[in-house]
């Protein structure tokens, strides 16, 4: 349900710069999308299908790429990227301190298009 | 592959949704009405939280309280049974506010002679954080029934809010709720924000919790 608003706002963006660069068709969106954010891209390609019927971007194909959890060691300050599941148990790569906090893993993109 | 040309976009999702509600941020400042945003799940007692506060808070600020809910009235039926302005929002299945709706409830409030406003938005822990509702803070809560582990399993709630609330401490002794290991949870998503204990049945915590917030509304000036 949450990826509707989402989808909306991906065929509203790509729609005004297919416009913009007279674009006919749109075959490919790609997207950013953080670590953190909860979507999934099945469905939020099934509600594009759904959505984009009849318009220039009716069969795109999404392509969502997720951007790294970044985290900061509280202890050196080092920052390094781990996996969303090592949230529990992420341990700084050069200290080894557990004290590290998210920084980075929130984007929500829509990086460029395809057009054909 | 040489008949398509890749054309930058770089716009970020939802975008209208936030300049929506960074112009009711700069509407709102210039009234001095400062807006707070109150998530959870259903049932973490968040009607419960907001009467607490405000009768904890009142006659300092003059106070309102936008309700969300799906379908129904309840909620705001209970902020009015104590005195205080309150609107229902009903979504119609949406689950969670946008700017474009907490406007709609802002345009039903006396602006002028409100210093201090409370949304609550939808129960839910996933869609309202991608939906900048215009407020000035933004306050996640959670409740020993639920578990410790609510930062694992959604933790971009607790990445993107400015404070927590863990309610429902009277009842600590039935649930395995461990109070350490969810504040390091929390900490590891949010370094800074503050996590407050509270009890809406026996007023537990209201106290330091109400005078974080009046801090943070002083402060905003």
């Amino acid at each position: 349900m949450h990826e509707l608003p989402v989808t909306k706002s991906i065929l509203e963006i790509v729609l005004r710069h297919a416009a913009a660069n007279g674009v006919e068709r749109v075959s490919a969106i790609n997207l950013r999308v953080g670590a953190l954010s909860d979507l999934e891209p099945e469905w939020l390609q099934s509600y594009f299908d759904h959505i984009s019927g009849g318009t220039p971007a009716d069969g795109a194909r999404l392509r969502v790429r997720r951007s790294p959890l970044t985290f900061r060691c509280g202890s050196c300050s080092a920052e390094f990227d781990a996996a969303r599941e090592s949230l529990d148990r992420v341990a700084c790569p050069d200290c080894g301190s557990g004290d590290a906090s998210v920084v980075a893993g929130t984007s929500y993109t829509v990086e460029a298009m395809e057009a054909a | 592959m040489s008949d398509t040309t890749l054309i930058d976009i770089k716009e970020e999702i939802l975008s209208e949704n936030r300049e929506l509600a960074n112009q009711l941020r700069s509407e709102l400042e210039s009234r001095r009405v400062f807006l707070v945003n109150l998530m959870s799940s259903p049932g973490s007692g968040k009607t419960s939280l907001i009467l607490q506060t405000l009768s904890h808070l009142q006659p300092s600020y003059r106070m309102a309280v936008i309700e969300g809910d799906v379908d129904s009235a309840v909620d705001a039926e209970r902020v009015t049974k104590e005195g205080f302005p309150a609107i229902q929002l009903k979504t119609g299945g949406s689950c969670h506010l946008t700017a474009a709706m907490v406007e709609k409830g802002l345009q039903a409030l006396p602006l002028d002679s409100l210093d201090l406003l409370f949304v609550e938005n939808i129960g839910n822990l996933i869609c309202p954080v991608s939906s900048d509702t215009g407020a000035n803070l933004n306050v996640a809560m959670t409740s020993v029934p639920e578990g410790d582990d609510k930062p694992l399993k959604y933790p971009r709630i607790f990445q993107a809010s400015d404070a927590f609330l863990v309610n429902k401490t009277d009842v600590a002794d039935h649930f395995d709720f461990d109070v350490a290991e969810f504040r390091r949870r929390v900490r590891r998503l949010n370094r800074d924000a503050p996590v407050f204990e509270v009890s809406c049945k026996t007023g537990q915590g209201i106290v330091e919790w109400c005078a974080w917030l009046r801090g943070r509304i002083e402060g905003h000036g």
